[in-house]
């Protein structure tokens, strides 16, 4: 099946008919497998966190517990997310441009750099001295290896990024592609420019952290380094939207042979989240003082809103593509058929459509509304924030990449999937138990609960204060939901390193599993009312709906508190 | 072709938009638009909103203030931790806040109904000044002095909860306001 | 499908072809209005007496 060529050794995959790049596939199998192991270790810290923040079970003391979020924040948010994203990003172009990695050698130094600096913060962190949360907010103070090793990481990363923008270049050159990018890769291009602002950002202010740890400098001004650190931190959660989006897009097609609704729309989407996306930087810094209102409005609502617009569009452009594919392919009756007869066992789709729906509903209508100026002053801080990006970040990108993950299994592995029941159920417990944590917990934060905070019964404390009643049933409903979502995440784990270690080969007449292309039938009249996704568009305005009536909810209870001028 | 995996049309810019699409659009547009206008206009029509006016400053030029401050104004010793001075500021002074680990202090007497410029700033680490059960939150700096103005608009003990992470005793940080009719 | 040349291409879909531009756009934007706006708000903070 390999065929070798002096350049470059690849195959031609059975499953989808793509030419897999040799060198590429193996250090996106690295990748992938690191991102795995360390999605273990995170998730593992995020066990710890939830069952000391479980009220009735308290696990850890106070110093472990610091320790026990310092290392899921950094593991689960950043070290496993990116590990993932640059397999995506050698896997994408070389894949779907057919053409090969540039630089083969700097992506395996970019696997050494990535693994070395984590393993260096994760060391800093285990040493008990850099509990410093993944925020590191000066003048608080972590081992200078702690920094070290976040700079390591982020040198890697941006070598991945080199090699995936090489790669597209190579591609050009050698013609192994003609006329506009994919929309995947495309979506794969957005992801780098964004991940470069990002890790630019990162070095300008850790380096000089780590330079402040040395004793090298002296002091660093604690306002500026958190305007600088959340073009890094927050920009960091961009890259992943427009990752997992990006998957979206690509399973609707590998699924169902859904083809975007339009080119333009989409791209042009994209374009506003190259231009207007990182802004949300500031939506950590709005209730900080002396930063002008003029500032953090232009920012905190993306110029007016319009990467909330791109992204509202993504959100109905993926499920109405899937819409307009399975009615041309039949399933043209009423307005919901072609969605009761999705494959929602199949986990690769029900992850997919898992990840869309807590997107938008859990993540994206809180991220809106929280990150109005004034409607921070009332979420700021609390474990609402956390409740909100664990929407976005694990019910969104995470339960994306398991999705991506399983498809990608048999191509690149060239196993098949193992224990098939558990892996359809996975997707549900991850997602089901990760949508309960994050909306009990928000309820929390909305009576006030603190975030990164040990006991809140304040046991002891003179000034100690009861919360109400409610309180203490969010976190252990939520804290229930983390823990079945840990139980969902372990799963994953099991399923995948199972599946490439014992998992049955790919049979050698194994069916094609690209979808057959839709439209088959030619120009066939569909939808309702003359528009093709009638469905997808009531579902679109239940979100509205939703947004709508929570946003003003919201300011109704801002209306009665102190006035704060 | 023609799939997000494959390929686009040549010229997919001149491609029509179908109708879905551009509803949508015009939609989520109108009301991403209300959304902008508003967050200005509530800076006008409603009564909570980020006063951003701050200060840089020394943490030891901020502590020499509060604890002015607390000279001048004390009242009593708080009951609940006898060694807190509680300190009742006449309406529309100006007010002191040190957050410190792990303490916000003076514990404060305030007016129900009366405007209070409180000041706020840190004398070590970035901490949290969360406002409890009103649930009203900032961030207190180090170097940098922030003032709000705040209107009670009912009475009751309020305390003050640290939400900035900062160090082992983060959980024990706590201050209190008392709000009288 | 069409065989027009490049440039019959409108401008949007030459614009969004355009990938260095694109990664210069997504440098600048941000580091001008979130970082450098930014900074200059933190650095004209007056100085209390």
């Amino acid at each position: 099946m390999a065929i070798t060529t002096a350049q470059s050794p690849f195959r031609t995959d059975p499953l989808t008919g793509l030419r897999i790049d040799l060198t590429a596939a193996t250090l996106v199998k690295v990748n992938a497998v690191l991102a795995v192991v360390f999605l273990l270790v995170g998730g593992t810290a995020g066990l710890l966190v939830a069952l000391t923040r479980w009220p009735a079970v308290h696990l850890l003391p106070a110093d472990l517990f610091y320790m026990a979020l310092t290392v899921h924040g950094i593991v689960a948010l950043m070290v496993w997310i990116i590990f993932f994203e640059i397999a995506v990003l050698y896997f994408v172009p070389t894949a779907l441009l057919s053409c090969r990695l540039a630089a083969p050698k700097m992506a395996w130094t970019q696997v050494a750099l990535m693994t070395i600096g984590a393993a260096i913060t994760a060391v800093a962190i285990l040493q008990g001295d850099s509990s410093v949360m993944m925020t590191s907010y000066v003048p608080m103070n972590a081992a200078p290896h702690f920094y070290l090793g976040l700079i390591l990481f982020a040198v890697g990363a941006l070598i991945g990024c080199g090699v995936f923008w090489g790669t597209l270049v190579i591609a050009k050159e050698e013609k192994t592609y003609e006329g506009s990018l994919p929309l995947t890769v495309y979506g794969c291009m957005v992801a780098t420019v964004i991940a470069v602002f990002t890790i630019a950002s990162g070095a300008i202010i850790l380096i000089p952290t780590f330079l402040w740890s040395l004793g090298l400098i002296k002091s660093i001004d604690p306002m500026m380094y958190r305007v600088i650190w959340w073009a890094f931190g927050h920009s960091s959660q961009q890259i992943n939207v427009t990752a997992h989006i990006t998957i979206w897009y690509t399973v609707a097609g590998l699924a169902f042979g859904a083809k975007p609704m339009s080119e333009k729309v989409s791209r042009t989407a994209f374009l506003l989240y190259i231009l207007f996306l990182q802004f949300g930087s500031v939506h950590h810094l709005l209730s900080d003082p002396g930063l002008s209102s003029a500032w953090k409005i232009f920012n905190t609502s993306y110029m007016m809103y319009l990467a909330v617009l791109a992204s509202l569009i993504h959100g109905l452009t993926v499920p109405g593509s899937i819409e307009v594919a399975q009615r041309r392919n039949g399933l043209n009756n009423g307005l919901f058929e072609w969605l009761r007869k999705c494959p929602w066992g199949n986990p690769v789709f029900s992850s997919t459509i898992l990840s869309i729906i807590i997107f938008g509903f859990i993540g994206g209508i809180t991220g809106v509304v929280m990150s109005v100026e004034q409607v921070n002053m009332i979420i700021h801080n609390t474990i609402y924030v956390p409740g909100h990006f664990h929407g976005t970040v694990a019910g969104g990108t995470t339960l994306a990449f398991m999705g991506l993950t399983y498809y990608l299994i048999p191509v690149l592995f060239q196993r098949q999937v193992i224990m098939k029941p558990l892996a359809a159920l996975q997707p549900w417990l991850f997602g089901g138990g990760m949508s309960v944590f994050a909306l009990a917990i928000m309820g929390a934060g909305t009576l006030g609960v603190p975030r990164r905070h040990w006991d809140i019964t304040f046991a002891g404390q003179a000034l100690g204060y009861e919360w109400p009643g409610l309180t203490q049933m969010f976190m252990a409903v939520g804290e229930i939901g983390g823990v079945i979502a840990v139980v969902g995440g372990a799963l994953f784990c099991l399923i995948v390193v199972g599946s490439i270690l014992m998992g049955e080969p790919v049979p050698a007449d194994a069916k094609n599993i690209v979808a057959p292309p839709a439209d088959a039938g030619g120009h066939k009249e569909i939808g309702a009312g003359g528009f093709e996704a009638p469905g997808t568009f009531v579902l679109a305005m239940v979100l509205f709906v939703t947004l709508v009536l929570y946003y003003f909810v919201n300011f109704k209870y801002l209306a009665t508190l102190w006035t704060l001028t | 072709m023609g799939y997000s995996f494959t390929a686009p049309a040549k010229n997919w810019a001149t491609e029509p938009i179908e109708r879905t699409e551009i509803l949508w659009i015009t939609i989520a547009g109108s009301w991403c638009l209300f959304m902008f206008v508003w967050m200005i206009a509530w800076h006008w029509i409603g009564n909570q909103n980020m006063a951003n006016e701050a200060y840089k400053t020394t943490t030891d030029t901020y502590a020499k203030k509060v604890e002015d401050f607390t000279a001048k104004y004390t009242v009593r010793q708080d009951k609940s931790d006898p060694s807190l001075p509680v300190v009742a500021p006449p309406p529309g002074s100006d007010v002191y806040l040190a957050a410190s680990r792990w303490q916000w202090r003076p514990v404060l007497e305030l007016q129900k109904g009366k405007s209070y410029r409180v000041h706020i700033s840190s004398l070590d680490w970035d901490h949290g000044f969360s406002l409890q059960p009103e649930n009203i939150n900032f961030t207190a700096y180090p170097g940098y002095e922030s003032v709000i103005t705040m209107t009670p608009n009912k009475s009751g003990t309020f305390a003050i909860v640290c939400n900035e992470y900062c160090g082992i005793g983060h959980h024990t940080m706590l201050g209190r306001i008392y709000v009288k009719e | 499908m069409s065989n027009e040349p490049f440039e019959q291409q409108t401008v949007l879909q030459r614009i969004l072809d355009d990938i260095n531009f694109i990664m210069c756009l997504g440098l600048v934007v941000p580091t001008v209005f979130y970082t450098l706006w930014g900074v200059m708000e933190v650095a004209t903070i007056p100085l209390g007496k």
